[in-house]
This record gives C-alpha cells, structure tokens and sequence, in this order.
C-alpha cells in the first residue's frame, strides 16, 4: 500500500530535516551509540567528544524517515555544551517537545535519538573506568 | 519552483470535460433515479448512459453486466465476498495473490475468520504471478481467486490471459482489480476470459466517489449491501449521479485519447527510469517491459522512503513510498517484500506515476531533484560505506 507520507510534522521538524545540525562522523570519539536497526528502517549513530565530562562536540549519522532525522538533529543540539550526568537525562519525550510535537505513530519507532545520546555516553563512561 | 505532481495512483484531478459534462447532475438534474416522473427518468437515462460507456470500454457483453458502487474497495468487497458466500455451496476456498490491494486481501482474511481457506499465490522478483503455484493451489473448492491486472506500487501488468485460462481450467471464477490497469492497458473482459473485473472513477480522471464492477452473465454474486435494492440487488443504496455520469464520460475520453497518451507517458517514463537507475545503487522495482505505461518505481539503498518523499516536496515535486514510515501500521508495503526485497531494501522505495500534467520536458529537473535527494540523504545515512 501506498501513502504519500504528509504524515503531519511540525515546522521545527521540517526545518530540522531540511537543515539538520552537527550531521558526521568524529574520528576517534570519546563516546560512540548506535541503536536501531535497518530492518525496522532507522539506525542512529551518535558521536561524542567530551572534555571534563562536559560535551564539548556531537555528530551524528541517521538513517530513517523524517521524524528519525530530526530528532537526532535535535538531541546533539540539547546535548552540546551539556555536563555528560545532564544529558543522559535528556528523554526522547524533550527531544519530541522541542520539536513541537511528533506525530503519535512516531513516537516510538523514530524516536529513538535520546537512546542513541545515552549509549555514547554509557560508552564514554565505561572507557573512563 | 512549479509543482511535478507524480503521484496519479494516490489522487488525480478530474478532467475539466468530465466535469462540465457531469456538473449538472449536482444542481439542475437532481433526480432519483428510482423516481419515475421526469426528474428521476433524467437521472435513469445519465447512469444507463455512462453504464453503457463502462461496458465499451471494457467489451463487456451487454450493459446490464456492470453495476456501479461507490469505490473500487466497495467493488473489490462486492467481488470476492459476494461470490465466496454466493457460492459456497461449491466450497469455501478463496486465493489471491500476494500483491493485491488491501481491500482484496481483507476481505479474503475475512472470510478466514468464518471457516474459509485462504491461499496466497507467490510473485516473482517482478511481480509476476507463478503460473505453476496458481495451478496447484486451486482445487475445485476455490471460488474465487483475484489476480489484480496491474499493481499499482511496482507497475507490473499480469498476463491475465494465461491466469484465465488456469483459473477457468478447474471451473473457478477469476475476478481481476484493473484499477491500475485502466485506462493504461486496453481492457476486454471476454477476450481476457475475466468474470469479474473492478474498476475506480477516480484513476480514470473521473470523480471520486464511483466505482463499477463487471459481472459475467453467468456469474451468480450476492450483495454484500441490504437495502432497497438498487443496481438490480446488488448495490442497494441512492447512486451517485454526478460520480457515475462522470466515470462513464472519463472512461469514454480516456478510450478514445488511450493510445496517443500512453505513447507519450511511455516516453517519459523510459527516460526516467534510464536516467534515474544511473544512480549508484539505484534499481527499478517491477517488470521492466510488461510494465504500465505510465508508471516509473525504484528503490535505493542506505536511504529510507519517507525522507525521500519529503524531500522531493521541498522540490516542489510530489512522489509515493512504499515505505514503512509513510503508513498508519508503520509495515513496509507487502507488494515490495512478496517481490523478494528485504525489509531494509523495501524501506527505500520511491513511486512516480505520470500523467496529463507531466511532460518529458519536466525530465531534468525530476531527475536532478531525485539525484540531490538521494546523495543529501546517504550523506547523513550511517549505512553508506
């Protein structure tokens, strides 16, 4: 079945999409998370560079539909220049509020970008250990 | 940027002509037509006359074999539930084929529900339906078994013909969706050998709110709606004059305008689909040849559908996804995974299906937006190499 997928985004969705921020990859990163898998259409690879225990530098890479590509744009804006202790308390339900709303059916499946922060830092404070 | 409206199988306009020709069926000749003063003989004579138009365009037998309903779905209901209750007396198996439309495929799961055996005949790599599985999954009990001519989602047309023939071996009725078909591939019920064939206003640029479906003569099919029995029992209900006046005008235009706007349609889509599968790790879905005219459908890898439709919108230019992320039930399309695609694979598909607004002169400025689609989304996918 087809669907044009006008799926009812919010501006800020669109305009993350359209102009997603800290989008790559950081050689060699102090904390690395990646969830998701491409069967269920969205993989989120998260990378952090982090002094102090402060996040000094985020990239990310998505691969999904338009909600999944926003809110990884949106969680590295929430997480930089964030204490690694504040960002892992970000929830996906911040990163859905900051973008004005999700629709419900994204909610969970593309909504996966907070998870992906947590893994990195998880990871980050495992190899500090 | 002006808008490239690719998306006929999802909406078309109605034709400006259809629409003056059905206009006053809204306003000035509102009649019923179960009245039998003038007003309500006003409205008999409009839906005979666009009967009469739907039975041409698909050689039917006579007009009486067509019955008009409100949707394609509402046919396609009409079709197999009718005839499996109808007949149940000669068993209780219904088949379809794996790439039906839903409507089909929900009525069928249906029936399973009250005690039905349902079969679901495999495709090739295509789309094409296996001959072989076909033959020995009917049995005498079957029904019916629905062979769609066209799916909509990968373009590929079914060699309804050779499926009649096995279908008809073991005394089973066929009923055939054409609503992809249309218009897009001359249509003959009985030289096809099709018992029942479903058709929709809407995908012939006529109103929404129409569909029709064809009934051989020797086809016994209930109604699967109660009421005061109108379109001869089979669709009780007051009909749509406006709806139905235009389906039969759309179906007369298209028939007579079919070939000259099919070559032209052709022509742009080989050109799309030349140009477009030069993308690295771009490829057609469908048949390449045994192919609708109007209808170009691709998938890539590393990147997901509904990025891909919502990016080419930016350009201004509208196309479908059989993507999982643009449906309600977050599941990737059927049709992509019964071709043999993985989930991963189905999940990039993008569907371009043409029509009166599109010329190849539109060509370079579609392939040029897919091209910087496609490279922005990989930039940001984790799963490019």
């Amino acid at each position: 079945m087809i669907d044009t997928a006008q799926v009812g985004y919010s501006k800020k969705v669109m305009e993350h999409f359209m102009n997603p921020r800290n989008v790559g990859v950081i050689e060699n990163p102090d904390g690395y998370g990646k969830v998701g898998n491409p069967v269920c259409g969205d993989v989120m690879e998260i990378f952090i560079k982090v002094k102090n225990d402060i996040i000094t530098d985020i990239k990310f890479k998505t691969f999904g539909c338009g909600s999944a590509i926003a809110t990884s744009s949106m969680v590295t804006e929430l997480a930089k220049g964030k204490h690694v202790d504040d960002a892992i308390k970000i929830t996906r339900a911040n990163v859905a509020d900051e973008l004005d709303g999700l629709p419900p059916q994204k909610m969970h499946c593309s909504n996966l970008a907070a998870d992906a922060l947590h893994e990195a830092i998880k990871n980050y404070k495992s190899k500090k250990k | 940027m002006d808008k490239i409206y690719l998306d006929h199988a999802s909406g078309m306009p109605v034709d400006p002509r259809v629409f003056d020709f059905a206009k006053p069926y809204l306003v000035e000749k509102f009649g019923n037509p179960s009245s039998l003063y003038n007003d309500g003989l006003e409205a008999k004579s409009a839906v005979e006359d666009a009967r009469a138009k739907i039975a041409k365009f698909i050689n039917a037998e006579d007009e009486k074999t067509i019955i008009f309903t409100g949707s394609a779905t509402e046919s396609n209901n009409l079709a197999v539930r009718g005839t499996a209750l109808r007949n149940i007396g000669a068993g209780k198996e219904v088949l379809a084929s794996a790439i039906e439309h839903i409507s089909v495929i929900n009525c069928m799961k249906e029936l399973q529900k009250n005690g039905f055996t349902f079969k679901t005949v495999p495709v090739d790599s295509f789309g094409i339906v296996d001959p072989k599985k076909l033959e020995s999954y009917l049995t005498k009990n079957t029904t019916v078994a629905s062979i769609m001519y066209a799916n909509n989602e990968i373009g590929t047309i079914e060699p309804i013909k050779e499926i009649s023939k096995i279908v008809h071996e073991k005394g089973n009725y066929l009923h055939v969706d054409a609503v992809a078909a249309a218009g897009r591939v001359p249509i003959d019920v009985q030289g096809d050998g099709i018992d029942l064939l479903t058709l929709s206003s809407n995908d012939l640029y006529g109103p929404k709110g129409a569909g029709a479906l064809y009934i051989k003569p020797s086809v016994k099919v209930q109604s699967v709606l109660l009421g005061g029995g109108q379109e001869r029992g089979l669709r009780s209900g007051t009909e749509n004059i406006f709806a139905i006046a235009g389906m039969g005008e759309a179906a007369q235009i298209m028939m007579k305008e079919m070939n000259k706007e099919n070559a032209r349609l052709k022509e742009m889509r080989d050109k799309l689909i030349s140009e477009i599968t030069k993308i690295k790790d771009a490829y057609l879905t469908g048949h390449p040849t045994q192919r609708l005219p109007h209808h170009a459908s691709f998938r890539f890898s590393y990147i997901e559908g509904e990025s891909i439709l919502i990016n080419m919108d930016m350009y201004n230019i509208q196309v479908a996804t059989g993507s999982a992320c643009s449906h309600k039930t977050l599941e990737p399309s059927h049709v992509l995974l019964a071709i043999g695609l993985k989930h991963e694979a189905a999940h990039g598909s993008m569907v371009m299906t043409l029509g009166s607004s599109n010329n190849i002169s539109q060509v370079p400025t579609i392939v040029k937006a897919v091209k910087e689609t496609v490279k922005r989304l990989r930039e940001l996918s984790p799963l490019v190499e």
